[in-house]
């Protein structure tokens, strides 16, 4: 037989399990799978009853994430050889579990509206005059902060949002950082006041679990830091830290 | 559950489905406006597009260079005076989605940059280094978040249009986290719903897409246009036909095959790498034939090699395209060619509509992939799609919102009746019956290898015939098909069941269309008539459904306003 390998799945279904509950399942290995096609493989020909999120299979929609051996990841982008010995996959940490492995995410939903993540313009330049104008060094401000895919292994990773659930957390405020570093956005005084209130910001120690679990580069641990500072010390300060950012 | 009565409801929250609710809720303030997706909208498949968006914005281009070039890629069946309207309002759109936030790269003076691109004959399309598609819809998306007026039931899966007196009344859907079913009632619909690549094996198309809204359409009644017209992208990675965007090209990488030749001098010799795609698919599946492709686990291949671009730009332009090569296919793209062939890619067909999105349904529209508006024809133009769904999008809002503004509400009765029919024909196909046997994954996997082999870059009567009785018989087997999972709670299995149905439908609207194309046309090229007819093929195949039988098909002739079809060389 050819070679396999031993998944253990969590598994819940809240209409018949009291209690989440673990399931085994071999599955044959193949060098250059990822552990999303373990999955869909165990769907397809073991258990059709198992549930999971996934789409694009390129690590850009953010639908896949899942702790795997306890560590969240995006599991179209985890590959088996570096699980060769078997593994376990679970639902992501920190978010209450609908069925197996889909977790519920609304409350990040809700809290990415709260730090309004548009452009905050008290005049808005009619489209005939054209685009707002912006360097690839001002676009370089914010860059990193614009790849959060919304996968929510931040928040799974995140001791802070575990013990505290009203916590922001790291990619609603990376992206409310997005935002607040755009040189096209006047929004920074208003996003200020949602994210000095956030219950949590003072907690995070800046451990950068967050930043460390980021399949996409970003560093929310960064801008949870600069957030604080900036909270501590104004608006006002704001436009000298970031000189291209929030100019009326 | 009860819901209040929408003015606007759309199905699909992808690139699309959020310029339609920002454009209806600008259009009106006071219209209730609701968003019903399958997935959660930053999910949607527009987040996977790579390489840009076109409009003619810069003062070399104009408007009628980009309508050209468009008309010219379509073979000649795109609706001229659609292309016209689309090329004059695509560089306000992209201008809007700047004004809302997207990271558009830019030139050094501060303006929107723009890329060449596969049969553009100038630099037009814009881009957010190769991540366009997932800027654009994140900006979507947060832009939509402003508006209170537009809400959204996200992880809902609609099950089909209501429809009472020959009008479109609302949808019934079920909520994937409880299982329960229920039907929205709203004065107007629009379908986003985007592409069905997943009908193939070998398809750059996430798992979502599957064609739900064209079989919504399709099956109340609405006619489908050119379900022949399936656009065959020429560089996917040849393992999972991950999308490599043709932005590798626009920015100066090398096709090559076994011999180290561009062989691309032999197809399209003005044009080289920058051909439209079509062309190089078949060029690729050509020297395939004579022995000049790469030998691989997954079959033939070719190189994309951008290795003389160097690191710096590479980074720059295309960061992300050096990511999946890190993680999927273990290479470094700095140092090492990329191997690539034929994917499944994109949908020109789907369901018939005019300028507005407005389908033959009173009360129901339609905007992007799912639509055929008239834009693509036989071939779309790379770039061109994120632009539509942008200017159609829009349009179908707009226009929507207006009907709403006219239209009655519609009376309840009949949607509670609509409703219990339509829950109790899902309980009693998927989740009563015991007596299947039949297993969802096999099914649709030999539906998809199927497609692959006899609906691909090239088609035979032969092959399509095969096709149309192999596919008869998927759905003799899916009619005998057994759902294992009977929970209530987030239920995939009958939600990809739901989705093979889908899939089957257009499937042999597809097969069927393709053999009544007895023509080579853009992407449909058929050995047996290898040459392109005007005389009976300049036009639309249109697609109508038969309860009970075959699609009912007829030819409509194209709008031409300014460009006669000449040869299509480049």
């Amino acid at each position: 037989m050819a070679e396999t390998v031993e998944v253990t799945v969590q598994r819940y279904n809240p209409e018949t399990d009291s209690a989440p509950r673990l399931q085994t399942y071999e599955v044959p290995y193949k060098d250059d799978w990822v552990v999303l096609d373990a999955i869909l493989y165990i769907k397809d020909h073991l258990d059709a009853t198992l549930s999971y999120r996934w789409s694009c299979r390129m690590g850009i929609c953010g639908s896949c994430g899942m702790n795997v051996d306890g560590h969240p990841k995006l599991t179209c982008s985890a590959h088996l050889r570096e699980y060769r010995r078997g593994f376990t996959v679970e639902p992501l940490s920190n978010f209450p579990v609908i069925r197996d492995l889909v977790v519920d995410i609304d409350d990040f939903m809700a809290k990415l509206k709260s730090v309004k993540p548009w452009i905050v313009r008290e005049l808005e330049q009619p489209l005939g005059d054209g685009e707002y104008l912006q360097s690839n060094n001002q676009i370089d401000h914010y860059r990193q902060f614009s790849q959060c895919i919304n996968c929510m292994l931040c928040y799974a990773a995140c001791p802070v949002y575990g013990m505290e659930p009203e916590f922001l957390g790291p990619a609603a405020i990376a992206l409310a950082r997005r935002y607040n570093l755009d040189s096209r956005d006047e929004g920074t005084v208003e996003r200020v006041n949602v994210l000095a209130a956030s219950e949590g910001i003072w907690e995070c120690s800046f451990i950068g679990e967050c930043s460390v679990a980021c399949p996409k580069g970003v560093d929310p641990a960064k801008a949870i830091q600069q957030t604080k500072f900036d909270t501590v010390n104004g608006a006002i300060m704001s436009t000298v830290l970031m000189p291209f950012g929030n100019r009326r | 559950m009860e819901f209040p009565l929408y003015d606007v409801l759309i199905v699909g929250g992808g690139g699309a489905g959020l310029r339609a609710a920002i454009a209806a809720a600008e259009t009106d303030p006071g219209l209730k406006i609701l968003i019903v997706s399958k997935v959660y909208p930053m999910r949607s498949h527009t987040v996977s597009a790579e390489g840009g968006a076109a409009a003619a914005l810069r003062p070399e281009d104009s408007w009628e260079n980009h309508a050209f070039d468009t008309v010219k890629g379509s073979d000649y069946i795109s609706d001229q005076f659609v292309v016209e309207t689309f090329v004059r309002e695509a560089p306000i759109e992209l201008i809007q989605l700047e004004h809302w936030g997207c990271p558009w790269s830019r030139d050094p003076d501060g303006k929107i940059s723009a890329r060449p691109f596969g049969g553009m004959t100038t630099w037009r399309t814009c881009f957010a280094a190769d991540k366009t598609g997932f800027h654009m819809l994140h900006t979507l998306f947060q832009t939509s978040l402003k508006y209170d007026r537009i809400e959204r039931l996200d992880e809902t899966f609609v099950t089909s249009l209501l429809v009472e007196d020959g009008r479109c009344v609302g949808i019934a859907a079920i909520n994937q986290r409880s299982g329960v079913m229920s039907a929205v009632r709203a004065k107007t619909v629009i379908l986003t719903t985007g592409g069905n690549g997943r009908i193939y094996a070998f398809s750059t198309n996430g798992n979502i897409c599957t064609g739900d809204g064209m079989a919504l359409a399709y099956r109340a009644g609405v006619p489908l246009k050119d379900m022949e017209m399936v656009q065959f992208h020429p560089t996917g990675l040849p393992s999972t036909g991950i999308l490599i965007t043709e932005a590798v090209r626009g920015e100066g990488g090398y096709l090559t095959n076994n011999k180290g030749e561009r062989f691309l001098k032999d197809y399209v010799p003005s044009k080289m790498e920058l051909g439209p795609r079509d062309i190089i698919s078949r060029a690729e599946v050509t020297e395939f034939e004579k022995g000049n492709g790469f030998e691989g686990e997954y079959g033939n291949y070719m190189h994309l090699d951008v290795r003389h671009l160097g690191e710096e730009t590479i980074d720059r332009k295309l960061p992300f395209m050096r990511e999946l090569g890190l993680d999927y296919v273990g290479i470094d793209i700095v140092h090492d060619p990329i191997p690539v062939r034929p994917v499944e890619h994109y949908m020109m067909g789907g369901i018939d509509c005019d300028i507005t999105g407005a389908t033959s349904l009173p009360g129901l529209f339609t905007a992007g992939e799912c639509a055929n508006v008239g834009l693509n024809g036989a071939n779309r133009l790379g770039s061109n799609s994120l632009s539509e769904c942008l200017v159609f999008g829009a349009a179908a809002g707009r226009a929507a919102a207006h009907q709403a503004q006219e239209a009655k509400a519609p009376t309840s009765n009949p949607v509670d009746a609509l409703l219990k029919d339509e829950t109790r024909r899902v309980e009693k196909k998927y989740l009563e019956s015991r007596q299947g046997t039949e297993k969802l994954a096999e099914i649709r996997v030999e539906m998809q290898r199927s497609m692959d082999e006899h609906v691909g870059v090239f088609r035979t009567a032969e092959g399509l015939k095969e096709e149309e009785k192999l596919i008869a018989g998927f759905r003799q087997r899916f009619a005998r098909l057994k759902i294992e999972d009977r929970s209530h709670v987030f239920n995939t299995e009958l939600t990809a069941a739901l989705e093979l149905d889908y899939m089957l439908e257009l499937a042999e609207v597809m097969t069927a269309s393709a053999i009544n194309r007895k023509e080579s046309r853009g992407a449909h090229a058929r050995r047996d008539f290898p040459k392109r007819n005007d005389e009976h093929y300049l036009a639309n195949q249109i697609a109508t459904h038969v309860p009970g039988g075959k699609p009912k098909l007829e030819f409509r002739p194209v709008r031409i306003t300014h460009w006669q079809p000449q040869a299509r060389t480049y």
